[in-house]
């Protein structure tokens, strides 16, 4: 099958709807198709076919070791999958080199389960670093574009804390705001709530619902946390033995009667 | 027999496959390095981190040299009878090979162990993964700053070794005999060239390109947590000083070939 048809008949399959901003095309907003990622004799992923349409949430779920993480950093570009295709709004990025793999991951937004921010750097220069290298702002307005950032996450006046003086709940909030700078088309959430405790939990799950409803951005947010994964996914896909044992709300997974989802879905209840 | 011919292919091939990732790595920096933008400000901060932090250091160490120098030369020149001899002896010492080597080797210990450590705490932290991830290469960003920031500072760090070297081996040299410091320095540069002079100092560009290479790579080729930033920190420094002596046999032939 042609790429095209291929991705027509994905558009169809997801029910994605036309996007009308510039930049962007008709396309899913993200398409997977046969992803296979090894390391070594390990396979982790085994086929794996994904779309997610745009302004939809895709939660995935899956034991430890299944390769969420590693889908995550597939989609970004920071590993390469060892065959299938990734189409970002329409466009194969498994090729691409750096300098227009940069170009789509400045669409993407992307925070890391430990937020990796750059400890060095203040809270207000981690989230201005993508703001200086990819806009022509000036310091003002990235200043501007900082204080707006942490205003959405709840973080005002903490512009000049350095990482290590921060809990783990606000570093996930930091890091949500730094991938939110320049204002994504997906946002990539690996394990948002990990670490956390219930109440901060529930408080990074309201925020990132309020913010994909301010911002419109498909996200795919990897999890083990079956409470926000309910909360935040508008679909779920359970990864199991490398490939997506089933795909759908979080009702459709409940009925299912597989044993393992069965199993998977047990502690939530 | 058969164990240690295995070990010694073992480790031959380790080396190999080492040397090739470095190949790699330099090849991604450069290829990194031609593209904008060019990361000025980070290249700043590196020249500050790098230079002026290694500063107090290298000063003391090569006025440590001169110091020692103009002690022990002294004894074994005046059981010659060459005693004039000294200033020359402290002077050419220090610019020819003592300033440039032990520039080389300090900084490798305080850069190199700090690169090392630096990049490797920030690749187990996932910390490059998310610059790449914001679309900024990180080869260029990380590598290429720190590395040009090594080739640019080492022949000033030499400098200021080799000055603060004949400066205190003048002093030393005064307590025991007095003599002022421009005949010091007229008759330690006696019979040399510009080029005694300049050869010597550029090799340490060299210097400063292999510590930085080494300790980029070996920081952002960090694995395991804590013990391996520990492991990248060290072994960017036993490998650095191990080629900066390896470049330094090299380079002194070849400027005893072409610049003698």
């Amino acid at each position: 099958m042609m790429p095209e048809q291929d991705l027509l008949l994905a558009a169809e399959e997801s029910g994605a709807t036309a996007i009308e901003s510039a930049g962007k095309t008709d396309a899913p907003a993200l398409v997977l198709r046969g992803i296979h990622k090894s390391f070594g004799s390990q396979v982790v992923l085994n086929g794996i076919d994904l779309t997610v349409a745009s302004g939809e949430t895709l939660g995935v779920l899956g034991r430890s070791g299944t390769g969420k993480s590693v889908l995550l950093k597939l989609i970004i570009g920071l590993q390469k999958p060892d065959s299938g295709s990734i189409h970002i709004h329409g466009q194969e990025i498994t090729g691409l080199d750096i300098d227009a793999l940069n170009e789509i991951r400045k669409k993407m937004g992307f925070l890391f389960q430990h937020a990796a921010l750059y400890d060095s750097l203040t809270v207000e220069q981690n989230i201005a670093f993508p703001l200086k290298r990819h806009t022509k702002m000036t310091a003002p307005q990235q200043r501007d574009r900082v204080k707006e950032l942490l205003a959405a996450v709840g973080m005002e006046g903490d512009l000049e804390k350095m990482p290590a003086d921060l809990s783990g709940g606000m570093q996930k909030r930091v890091g949500l705001a730094r991938a939110l700078a320049l204002e994504p088309a997906i946002l990539l959430l690996d394990e948002p709530t990990a670490g956390l405790d219930p109440i901060t939990s529930d408080e990074i799950d309201a925020l990132i619902l309020k913010l994909q409803e301010e911002h419109d951005m498909a996200s795919i947010v990897v999890t083990h946390d079956l409470h926000s994964a309910k909360t935040i996914a508008d679909r779920i896909a359970l990864l199991h033995e490398g490939n997506v044992l089933i795909e759908g709300s979080f009702n459709d997974l409940a009925k299912s009667g597989d044993e393992f989802v069965s199993e998977f879905l047990k502690r939530d209840s | 027999m058969r164990s240690t011919l295995t070990s010694v292919w073992s480790l031959t091939n380790r080396f190999l496959e080492w040397f090739g990732n470095l190949g790699f790595f330099a090849w991604q920096v450069l290829r990194a390095a031609v593209r904008r933008p060019f990361e000025g400000r980070e290249l700043i901060r590196q020249l500050d981190e790098i230079g002026s932090r290694s500063f107090p250091l290298v000063a003391l160490a090569g006025a440590a040299i001169g110091a020692v120098l103009a002690l022990e030369s002294r004894a074994s020149l005046v059981q010659f009878g060459a005693k004039a001899m000294l200033p020359a002896a402290i002077v050419f010492s220090i610019i020819h090979e003592t300033g440039p080597v032990v520039t080389g080797l300090i900084v490798s210990g305080r850069v190199g162990a700090g690169i090392g450590a630096e990049l490797g705490a920030m690749k187990v932290t996932e910390q490059i993964d998310a610059i790449e991830a914001s679309g900024v290469n990180p080869y260029k960003f990380l590598a290429f700053t720190r590395i040009v920031a090594c080739i640019l500072m080492l022949p000033l760090l030499t400098l200021t070794a080799d000055f603060f070297g004949v400066v205190v081996g003048w002093i030393a040299n005064t307590l025991v005999e007095p003599i002022s410091f421009q005949k010091f320095i007229h008759q330690g540069l006696a019979g040399t060239s510009f080029n005694d002079f300049l050869a010597p100092t550029l090799r340490t560009a060299v210097f400063g390109l292999i510590i930085g290479m080494i300790a980029c790579f070996q920081g952002m080729r960090t694995r395991g947590g804590t013990a391996g930033v520990g492991l990248s920190a060290t072994s960017s420094v036993v490998l650095s000083s191990l080629f900066v002596i390896l470049a330094d046999v090299i380079l002194v032939k070849f400027i005893l070939v072409f610049f003698s």
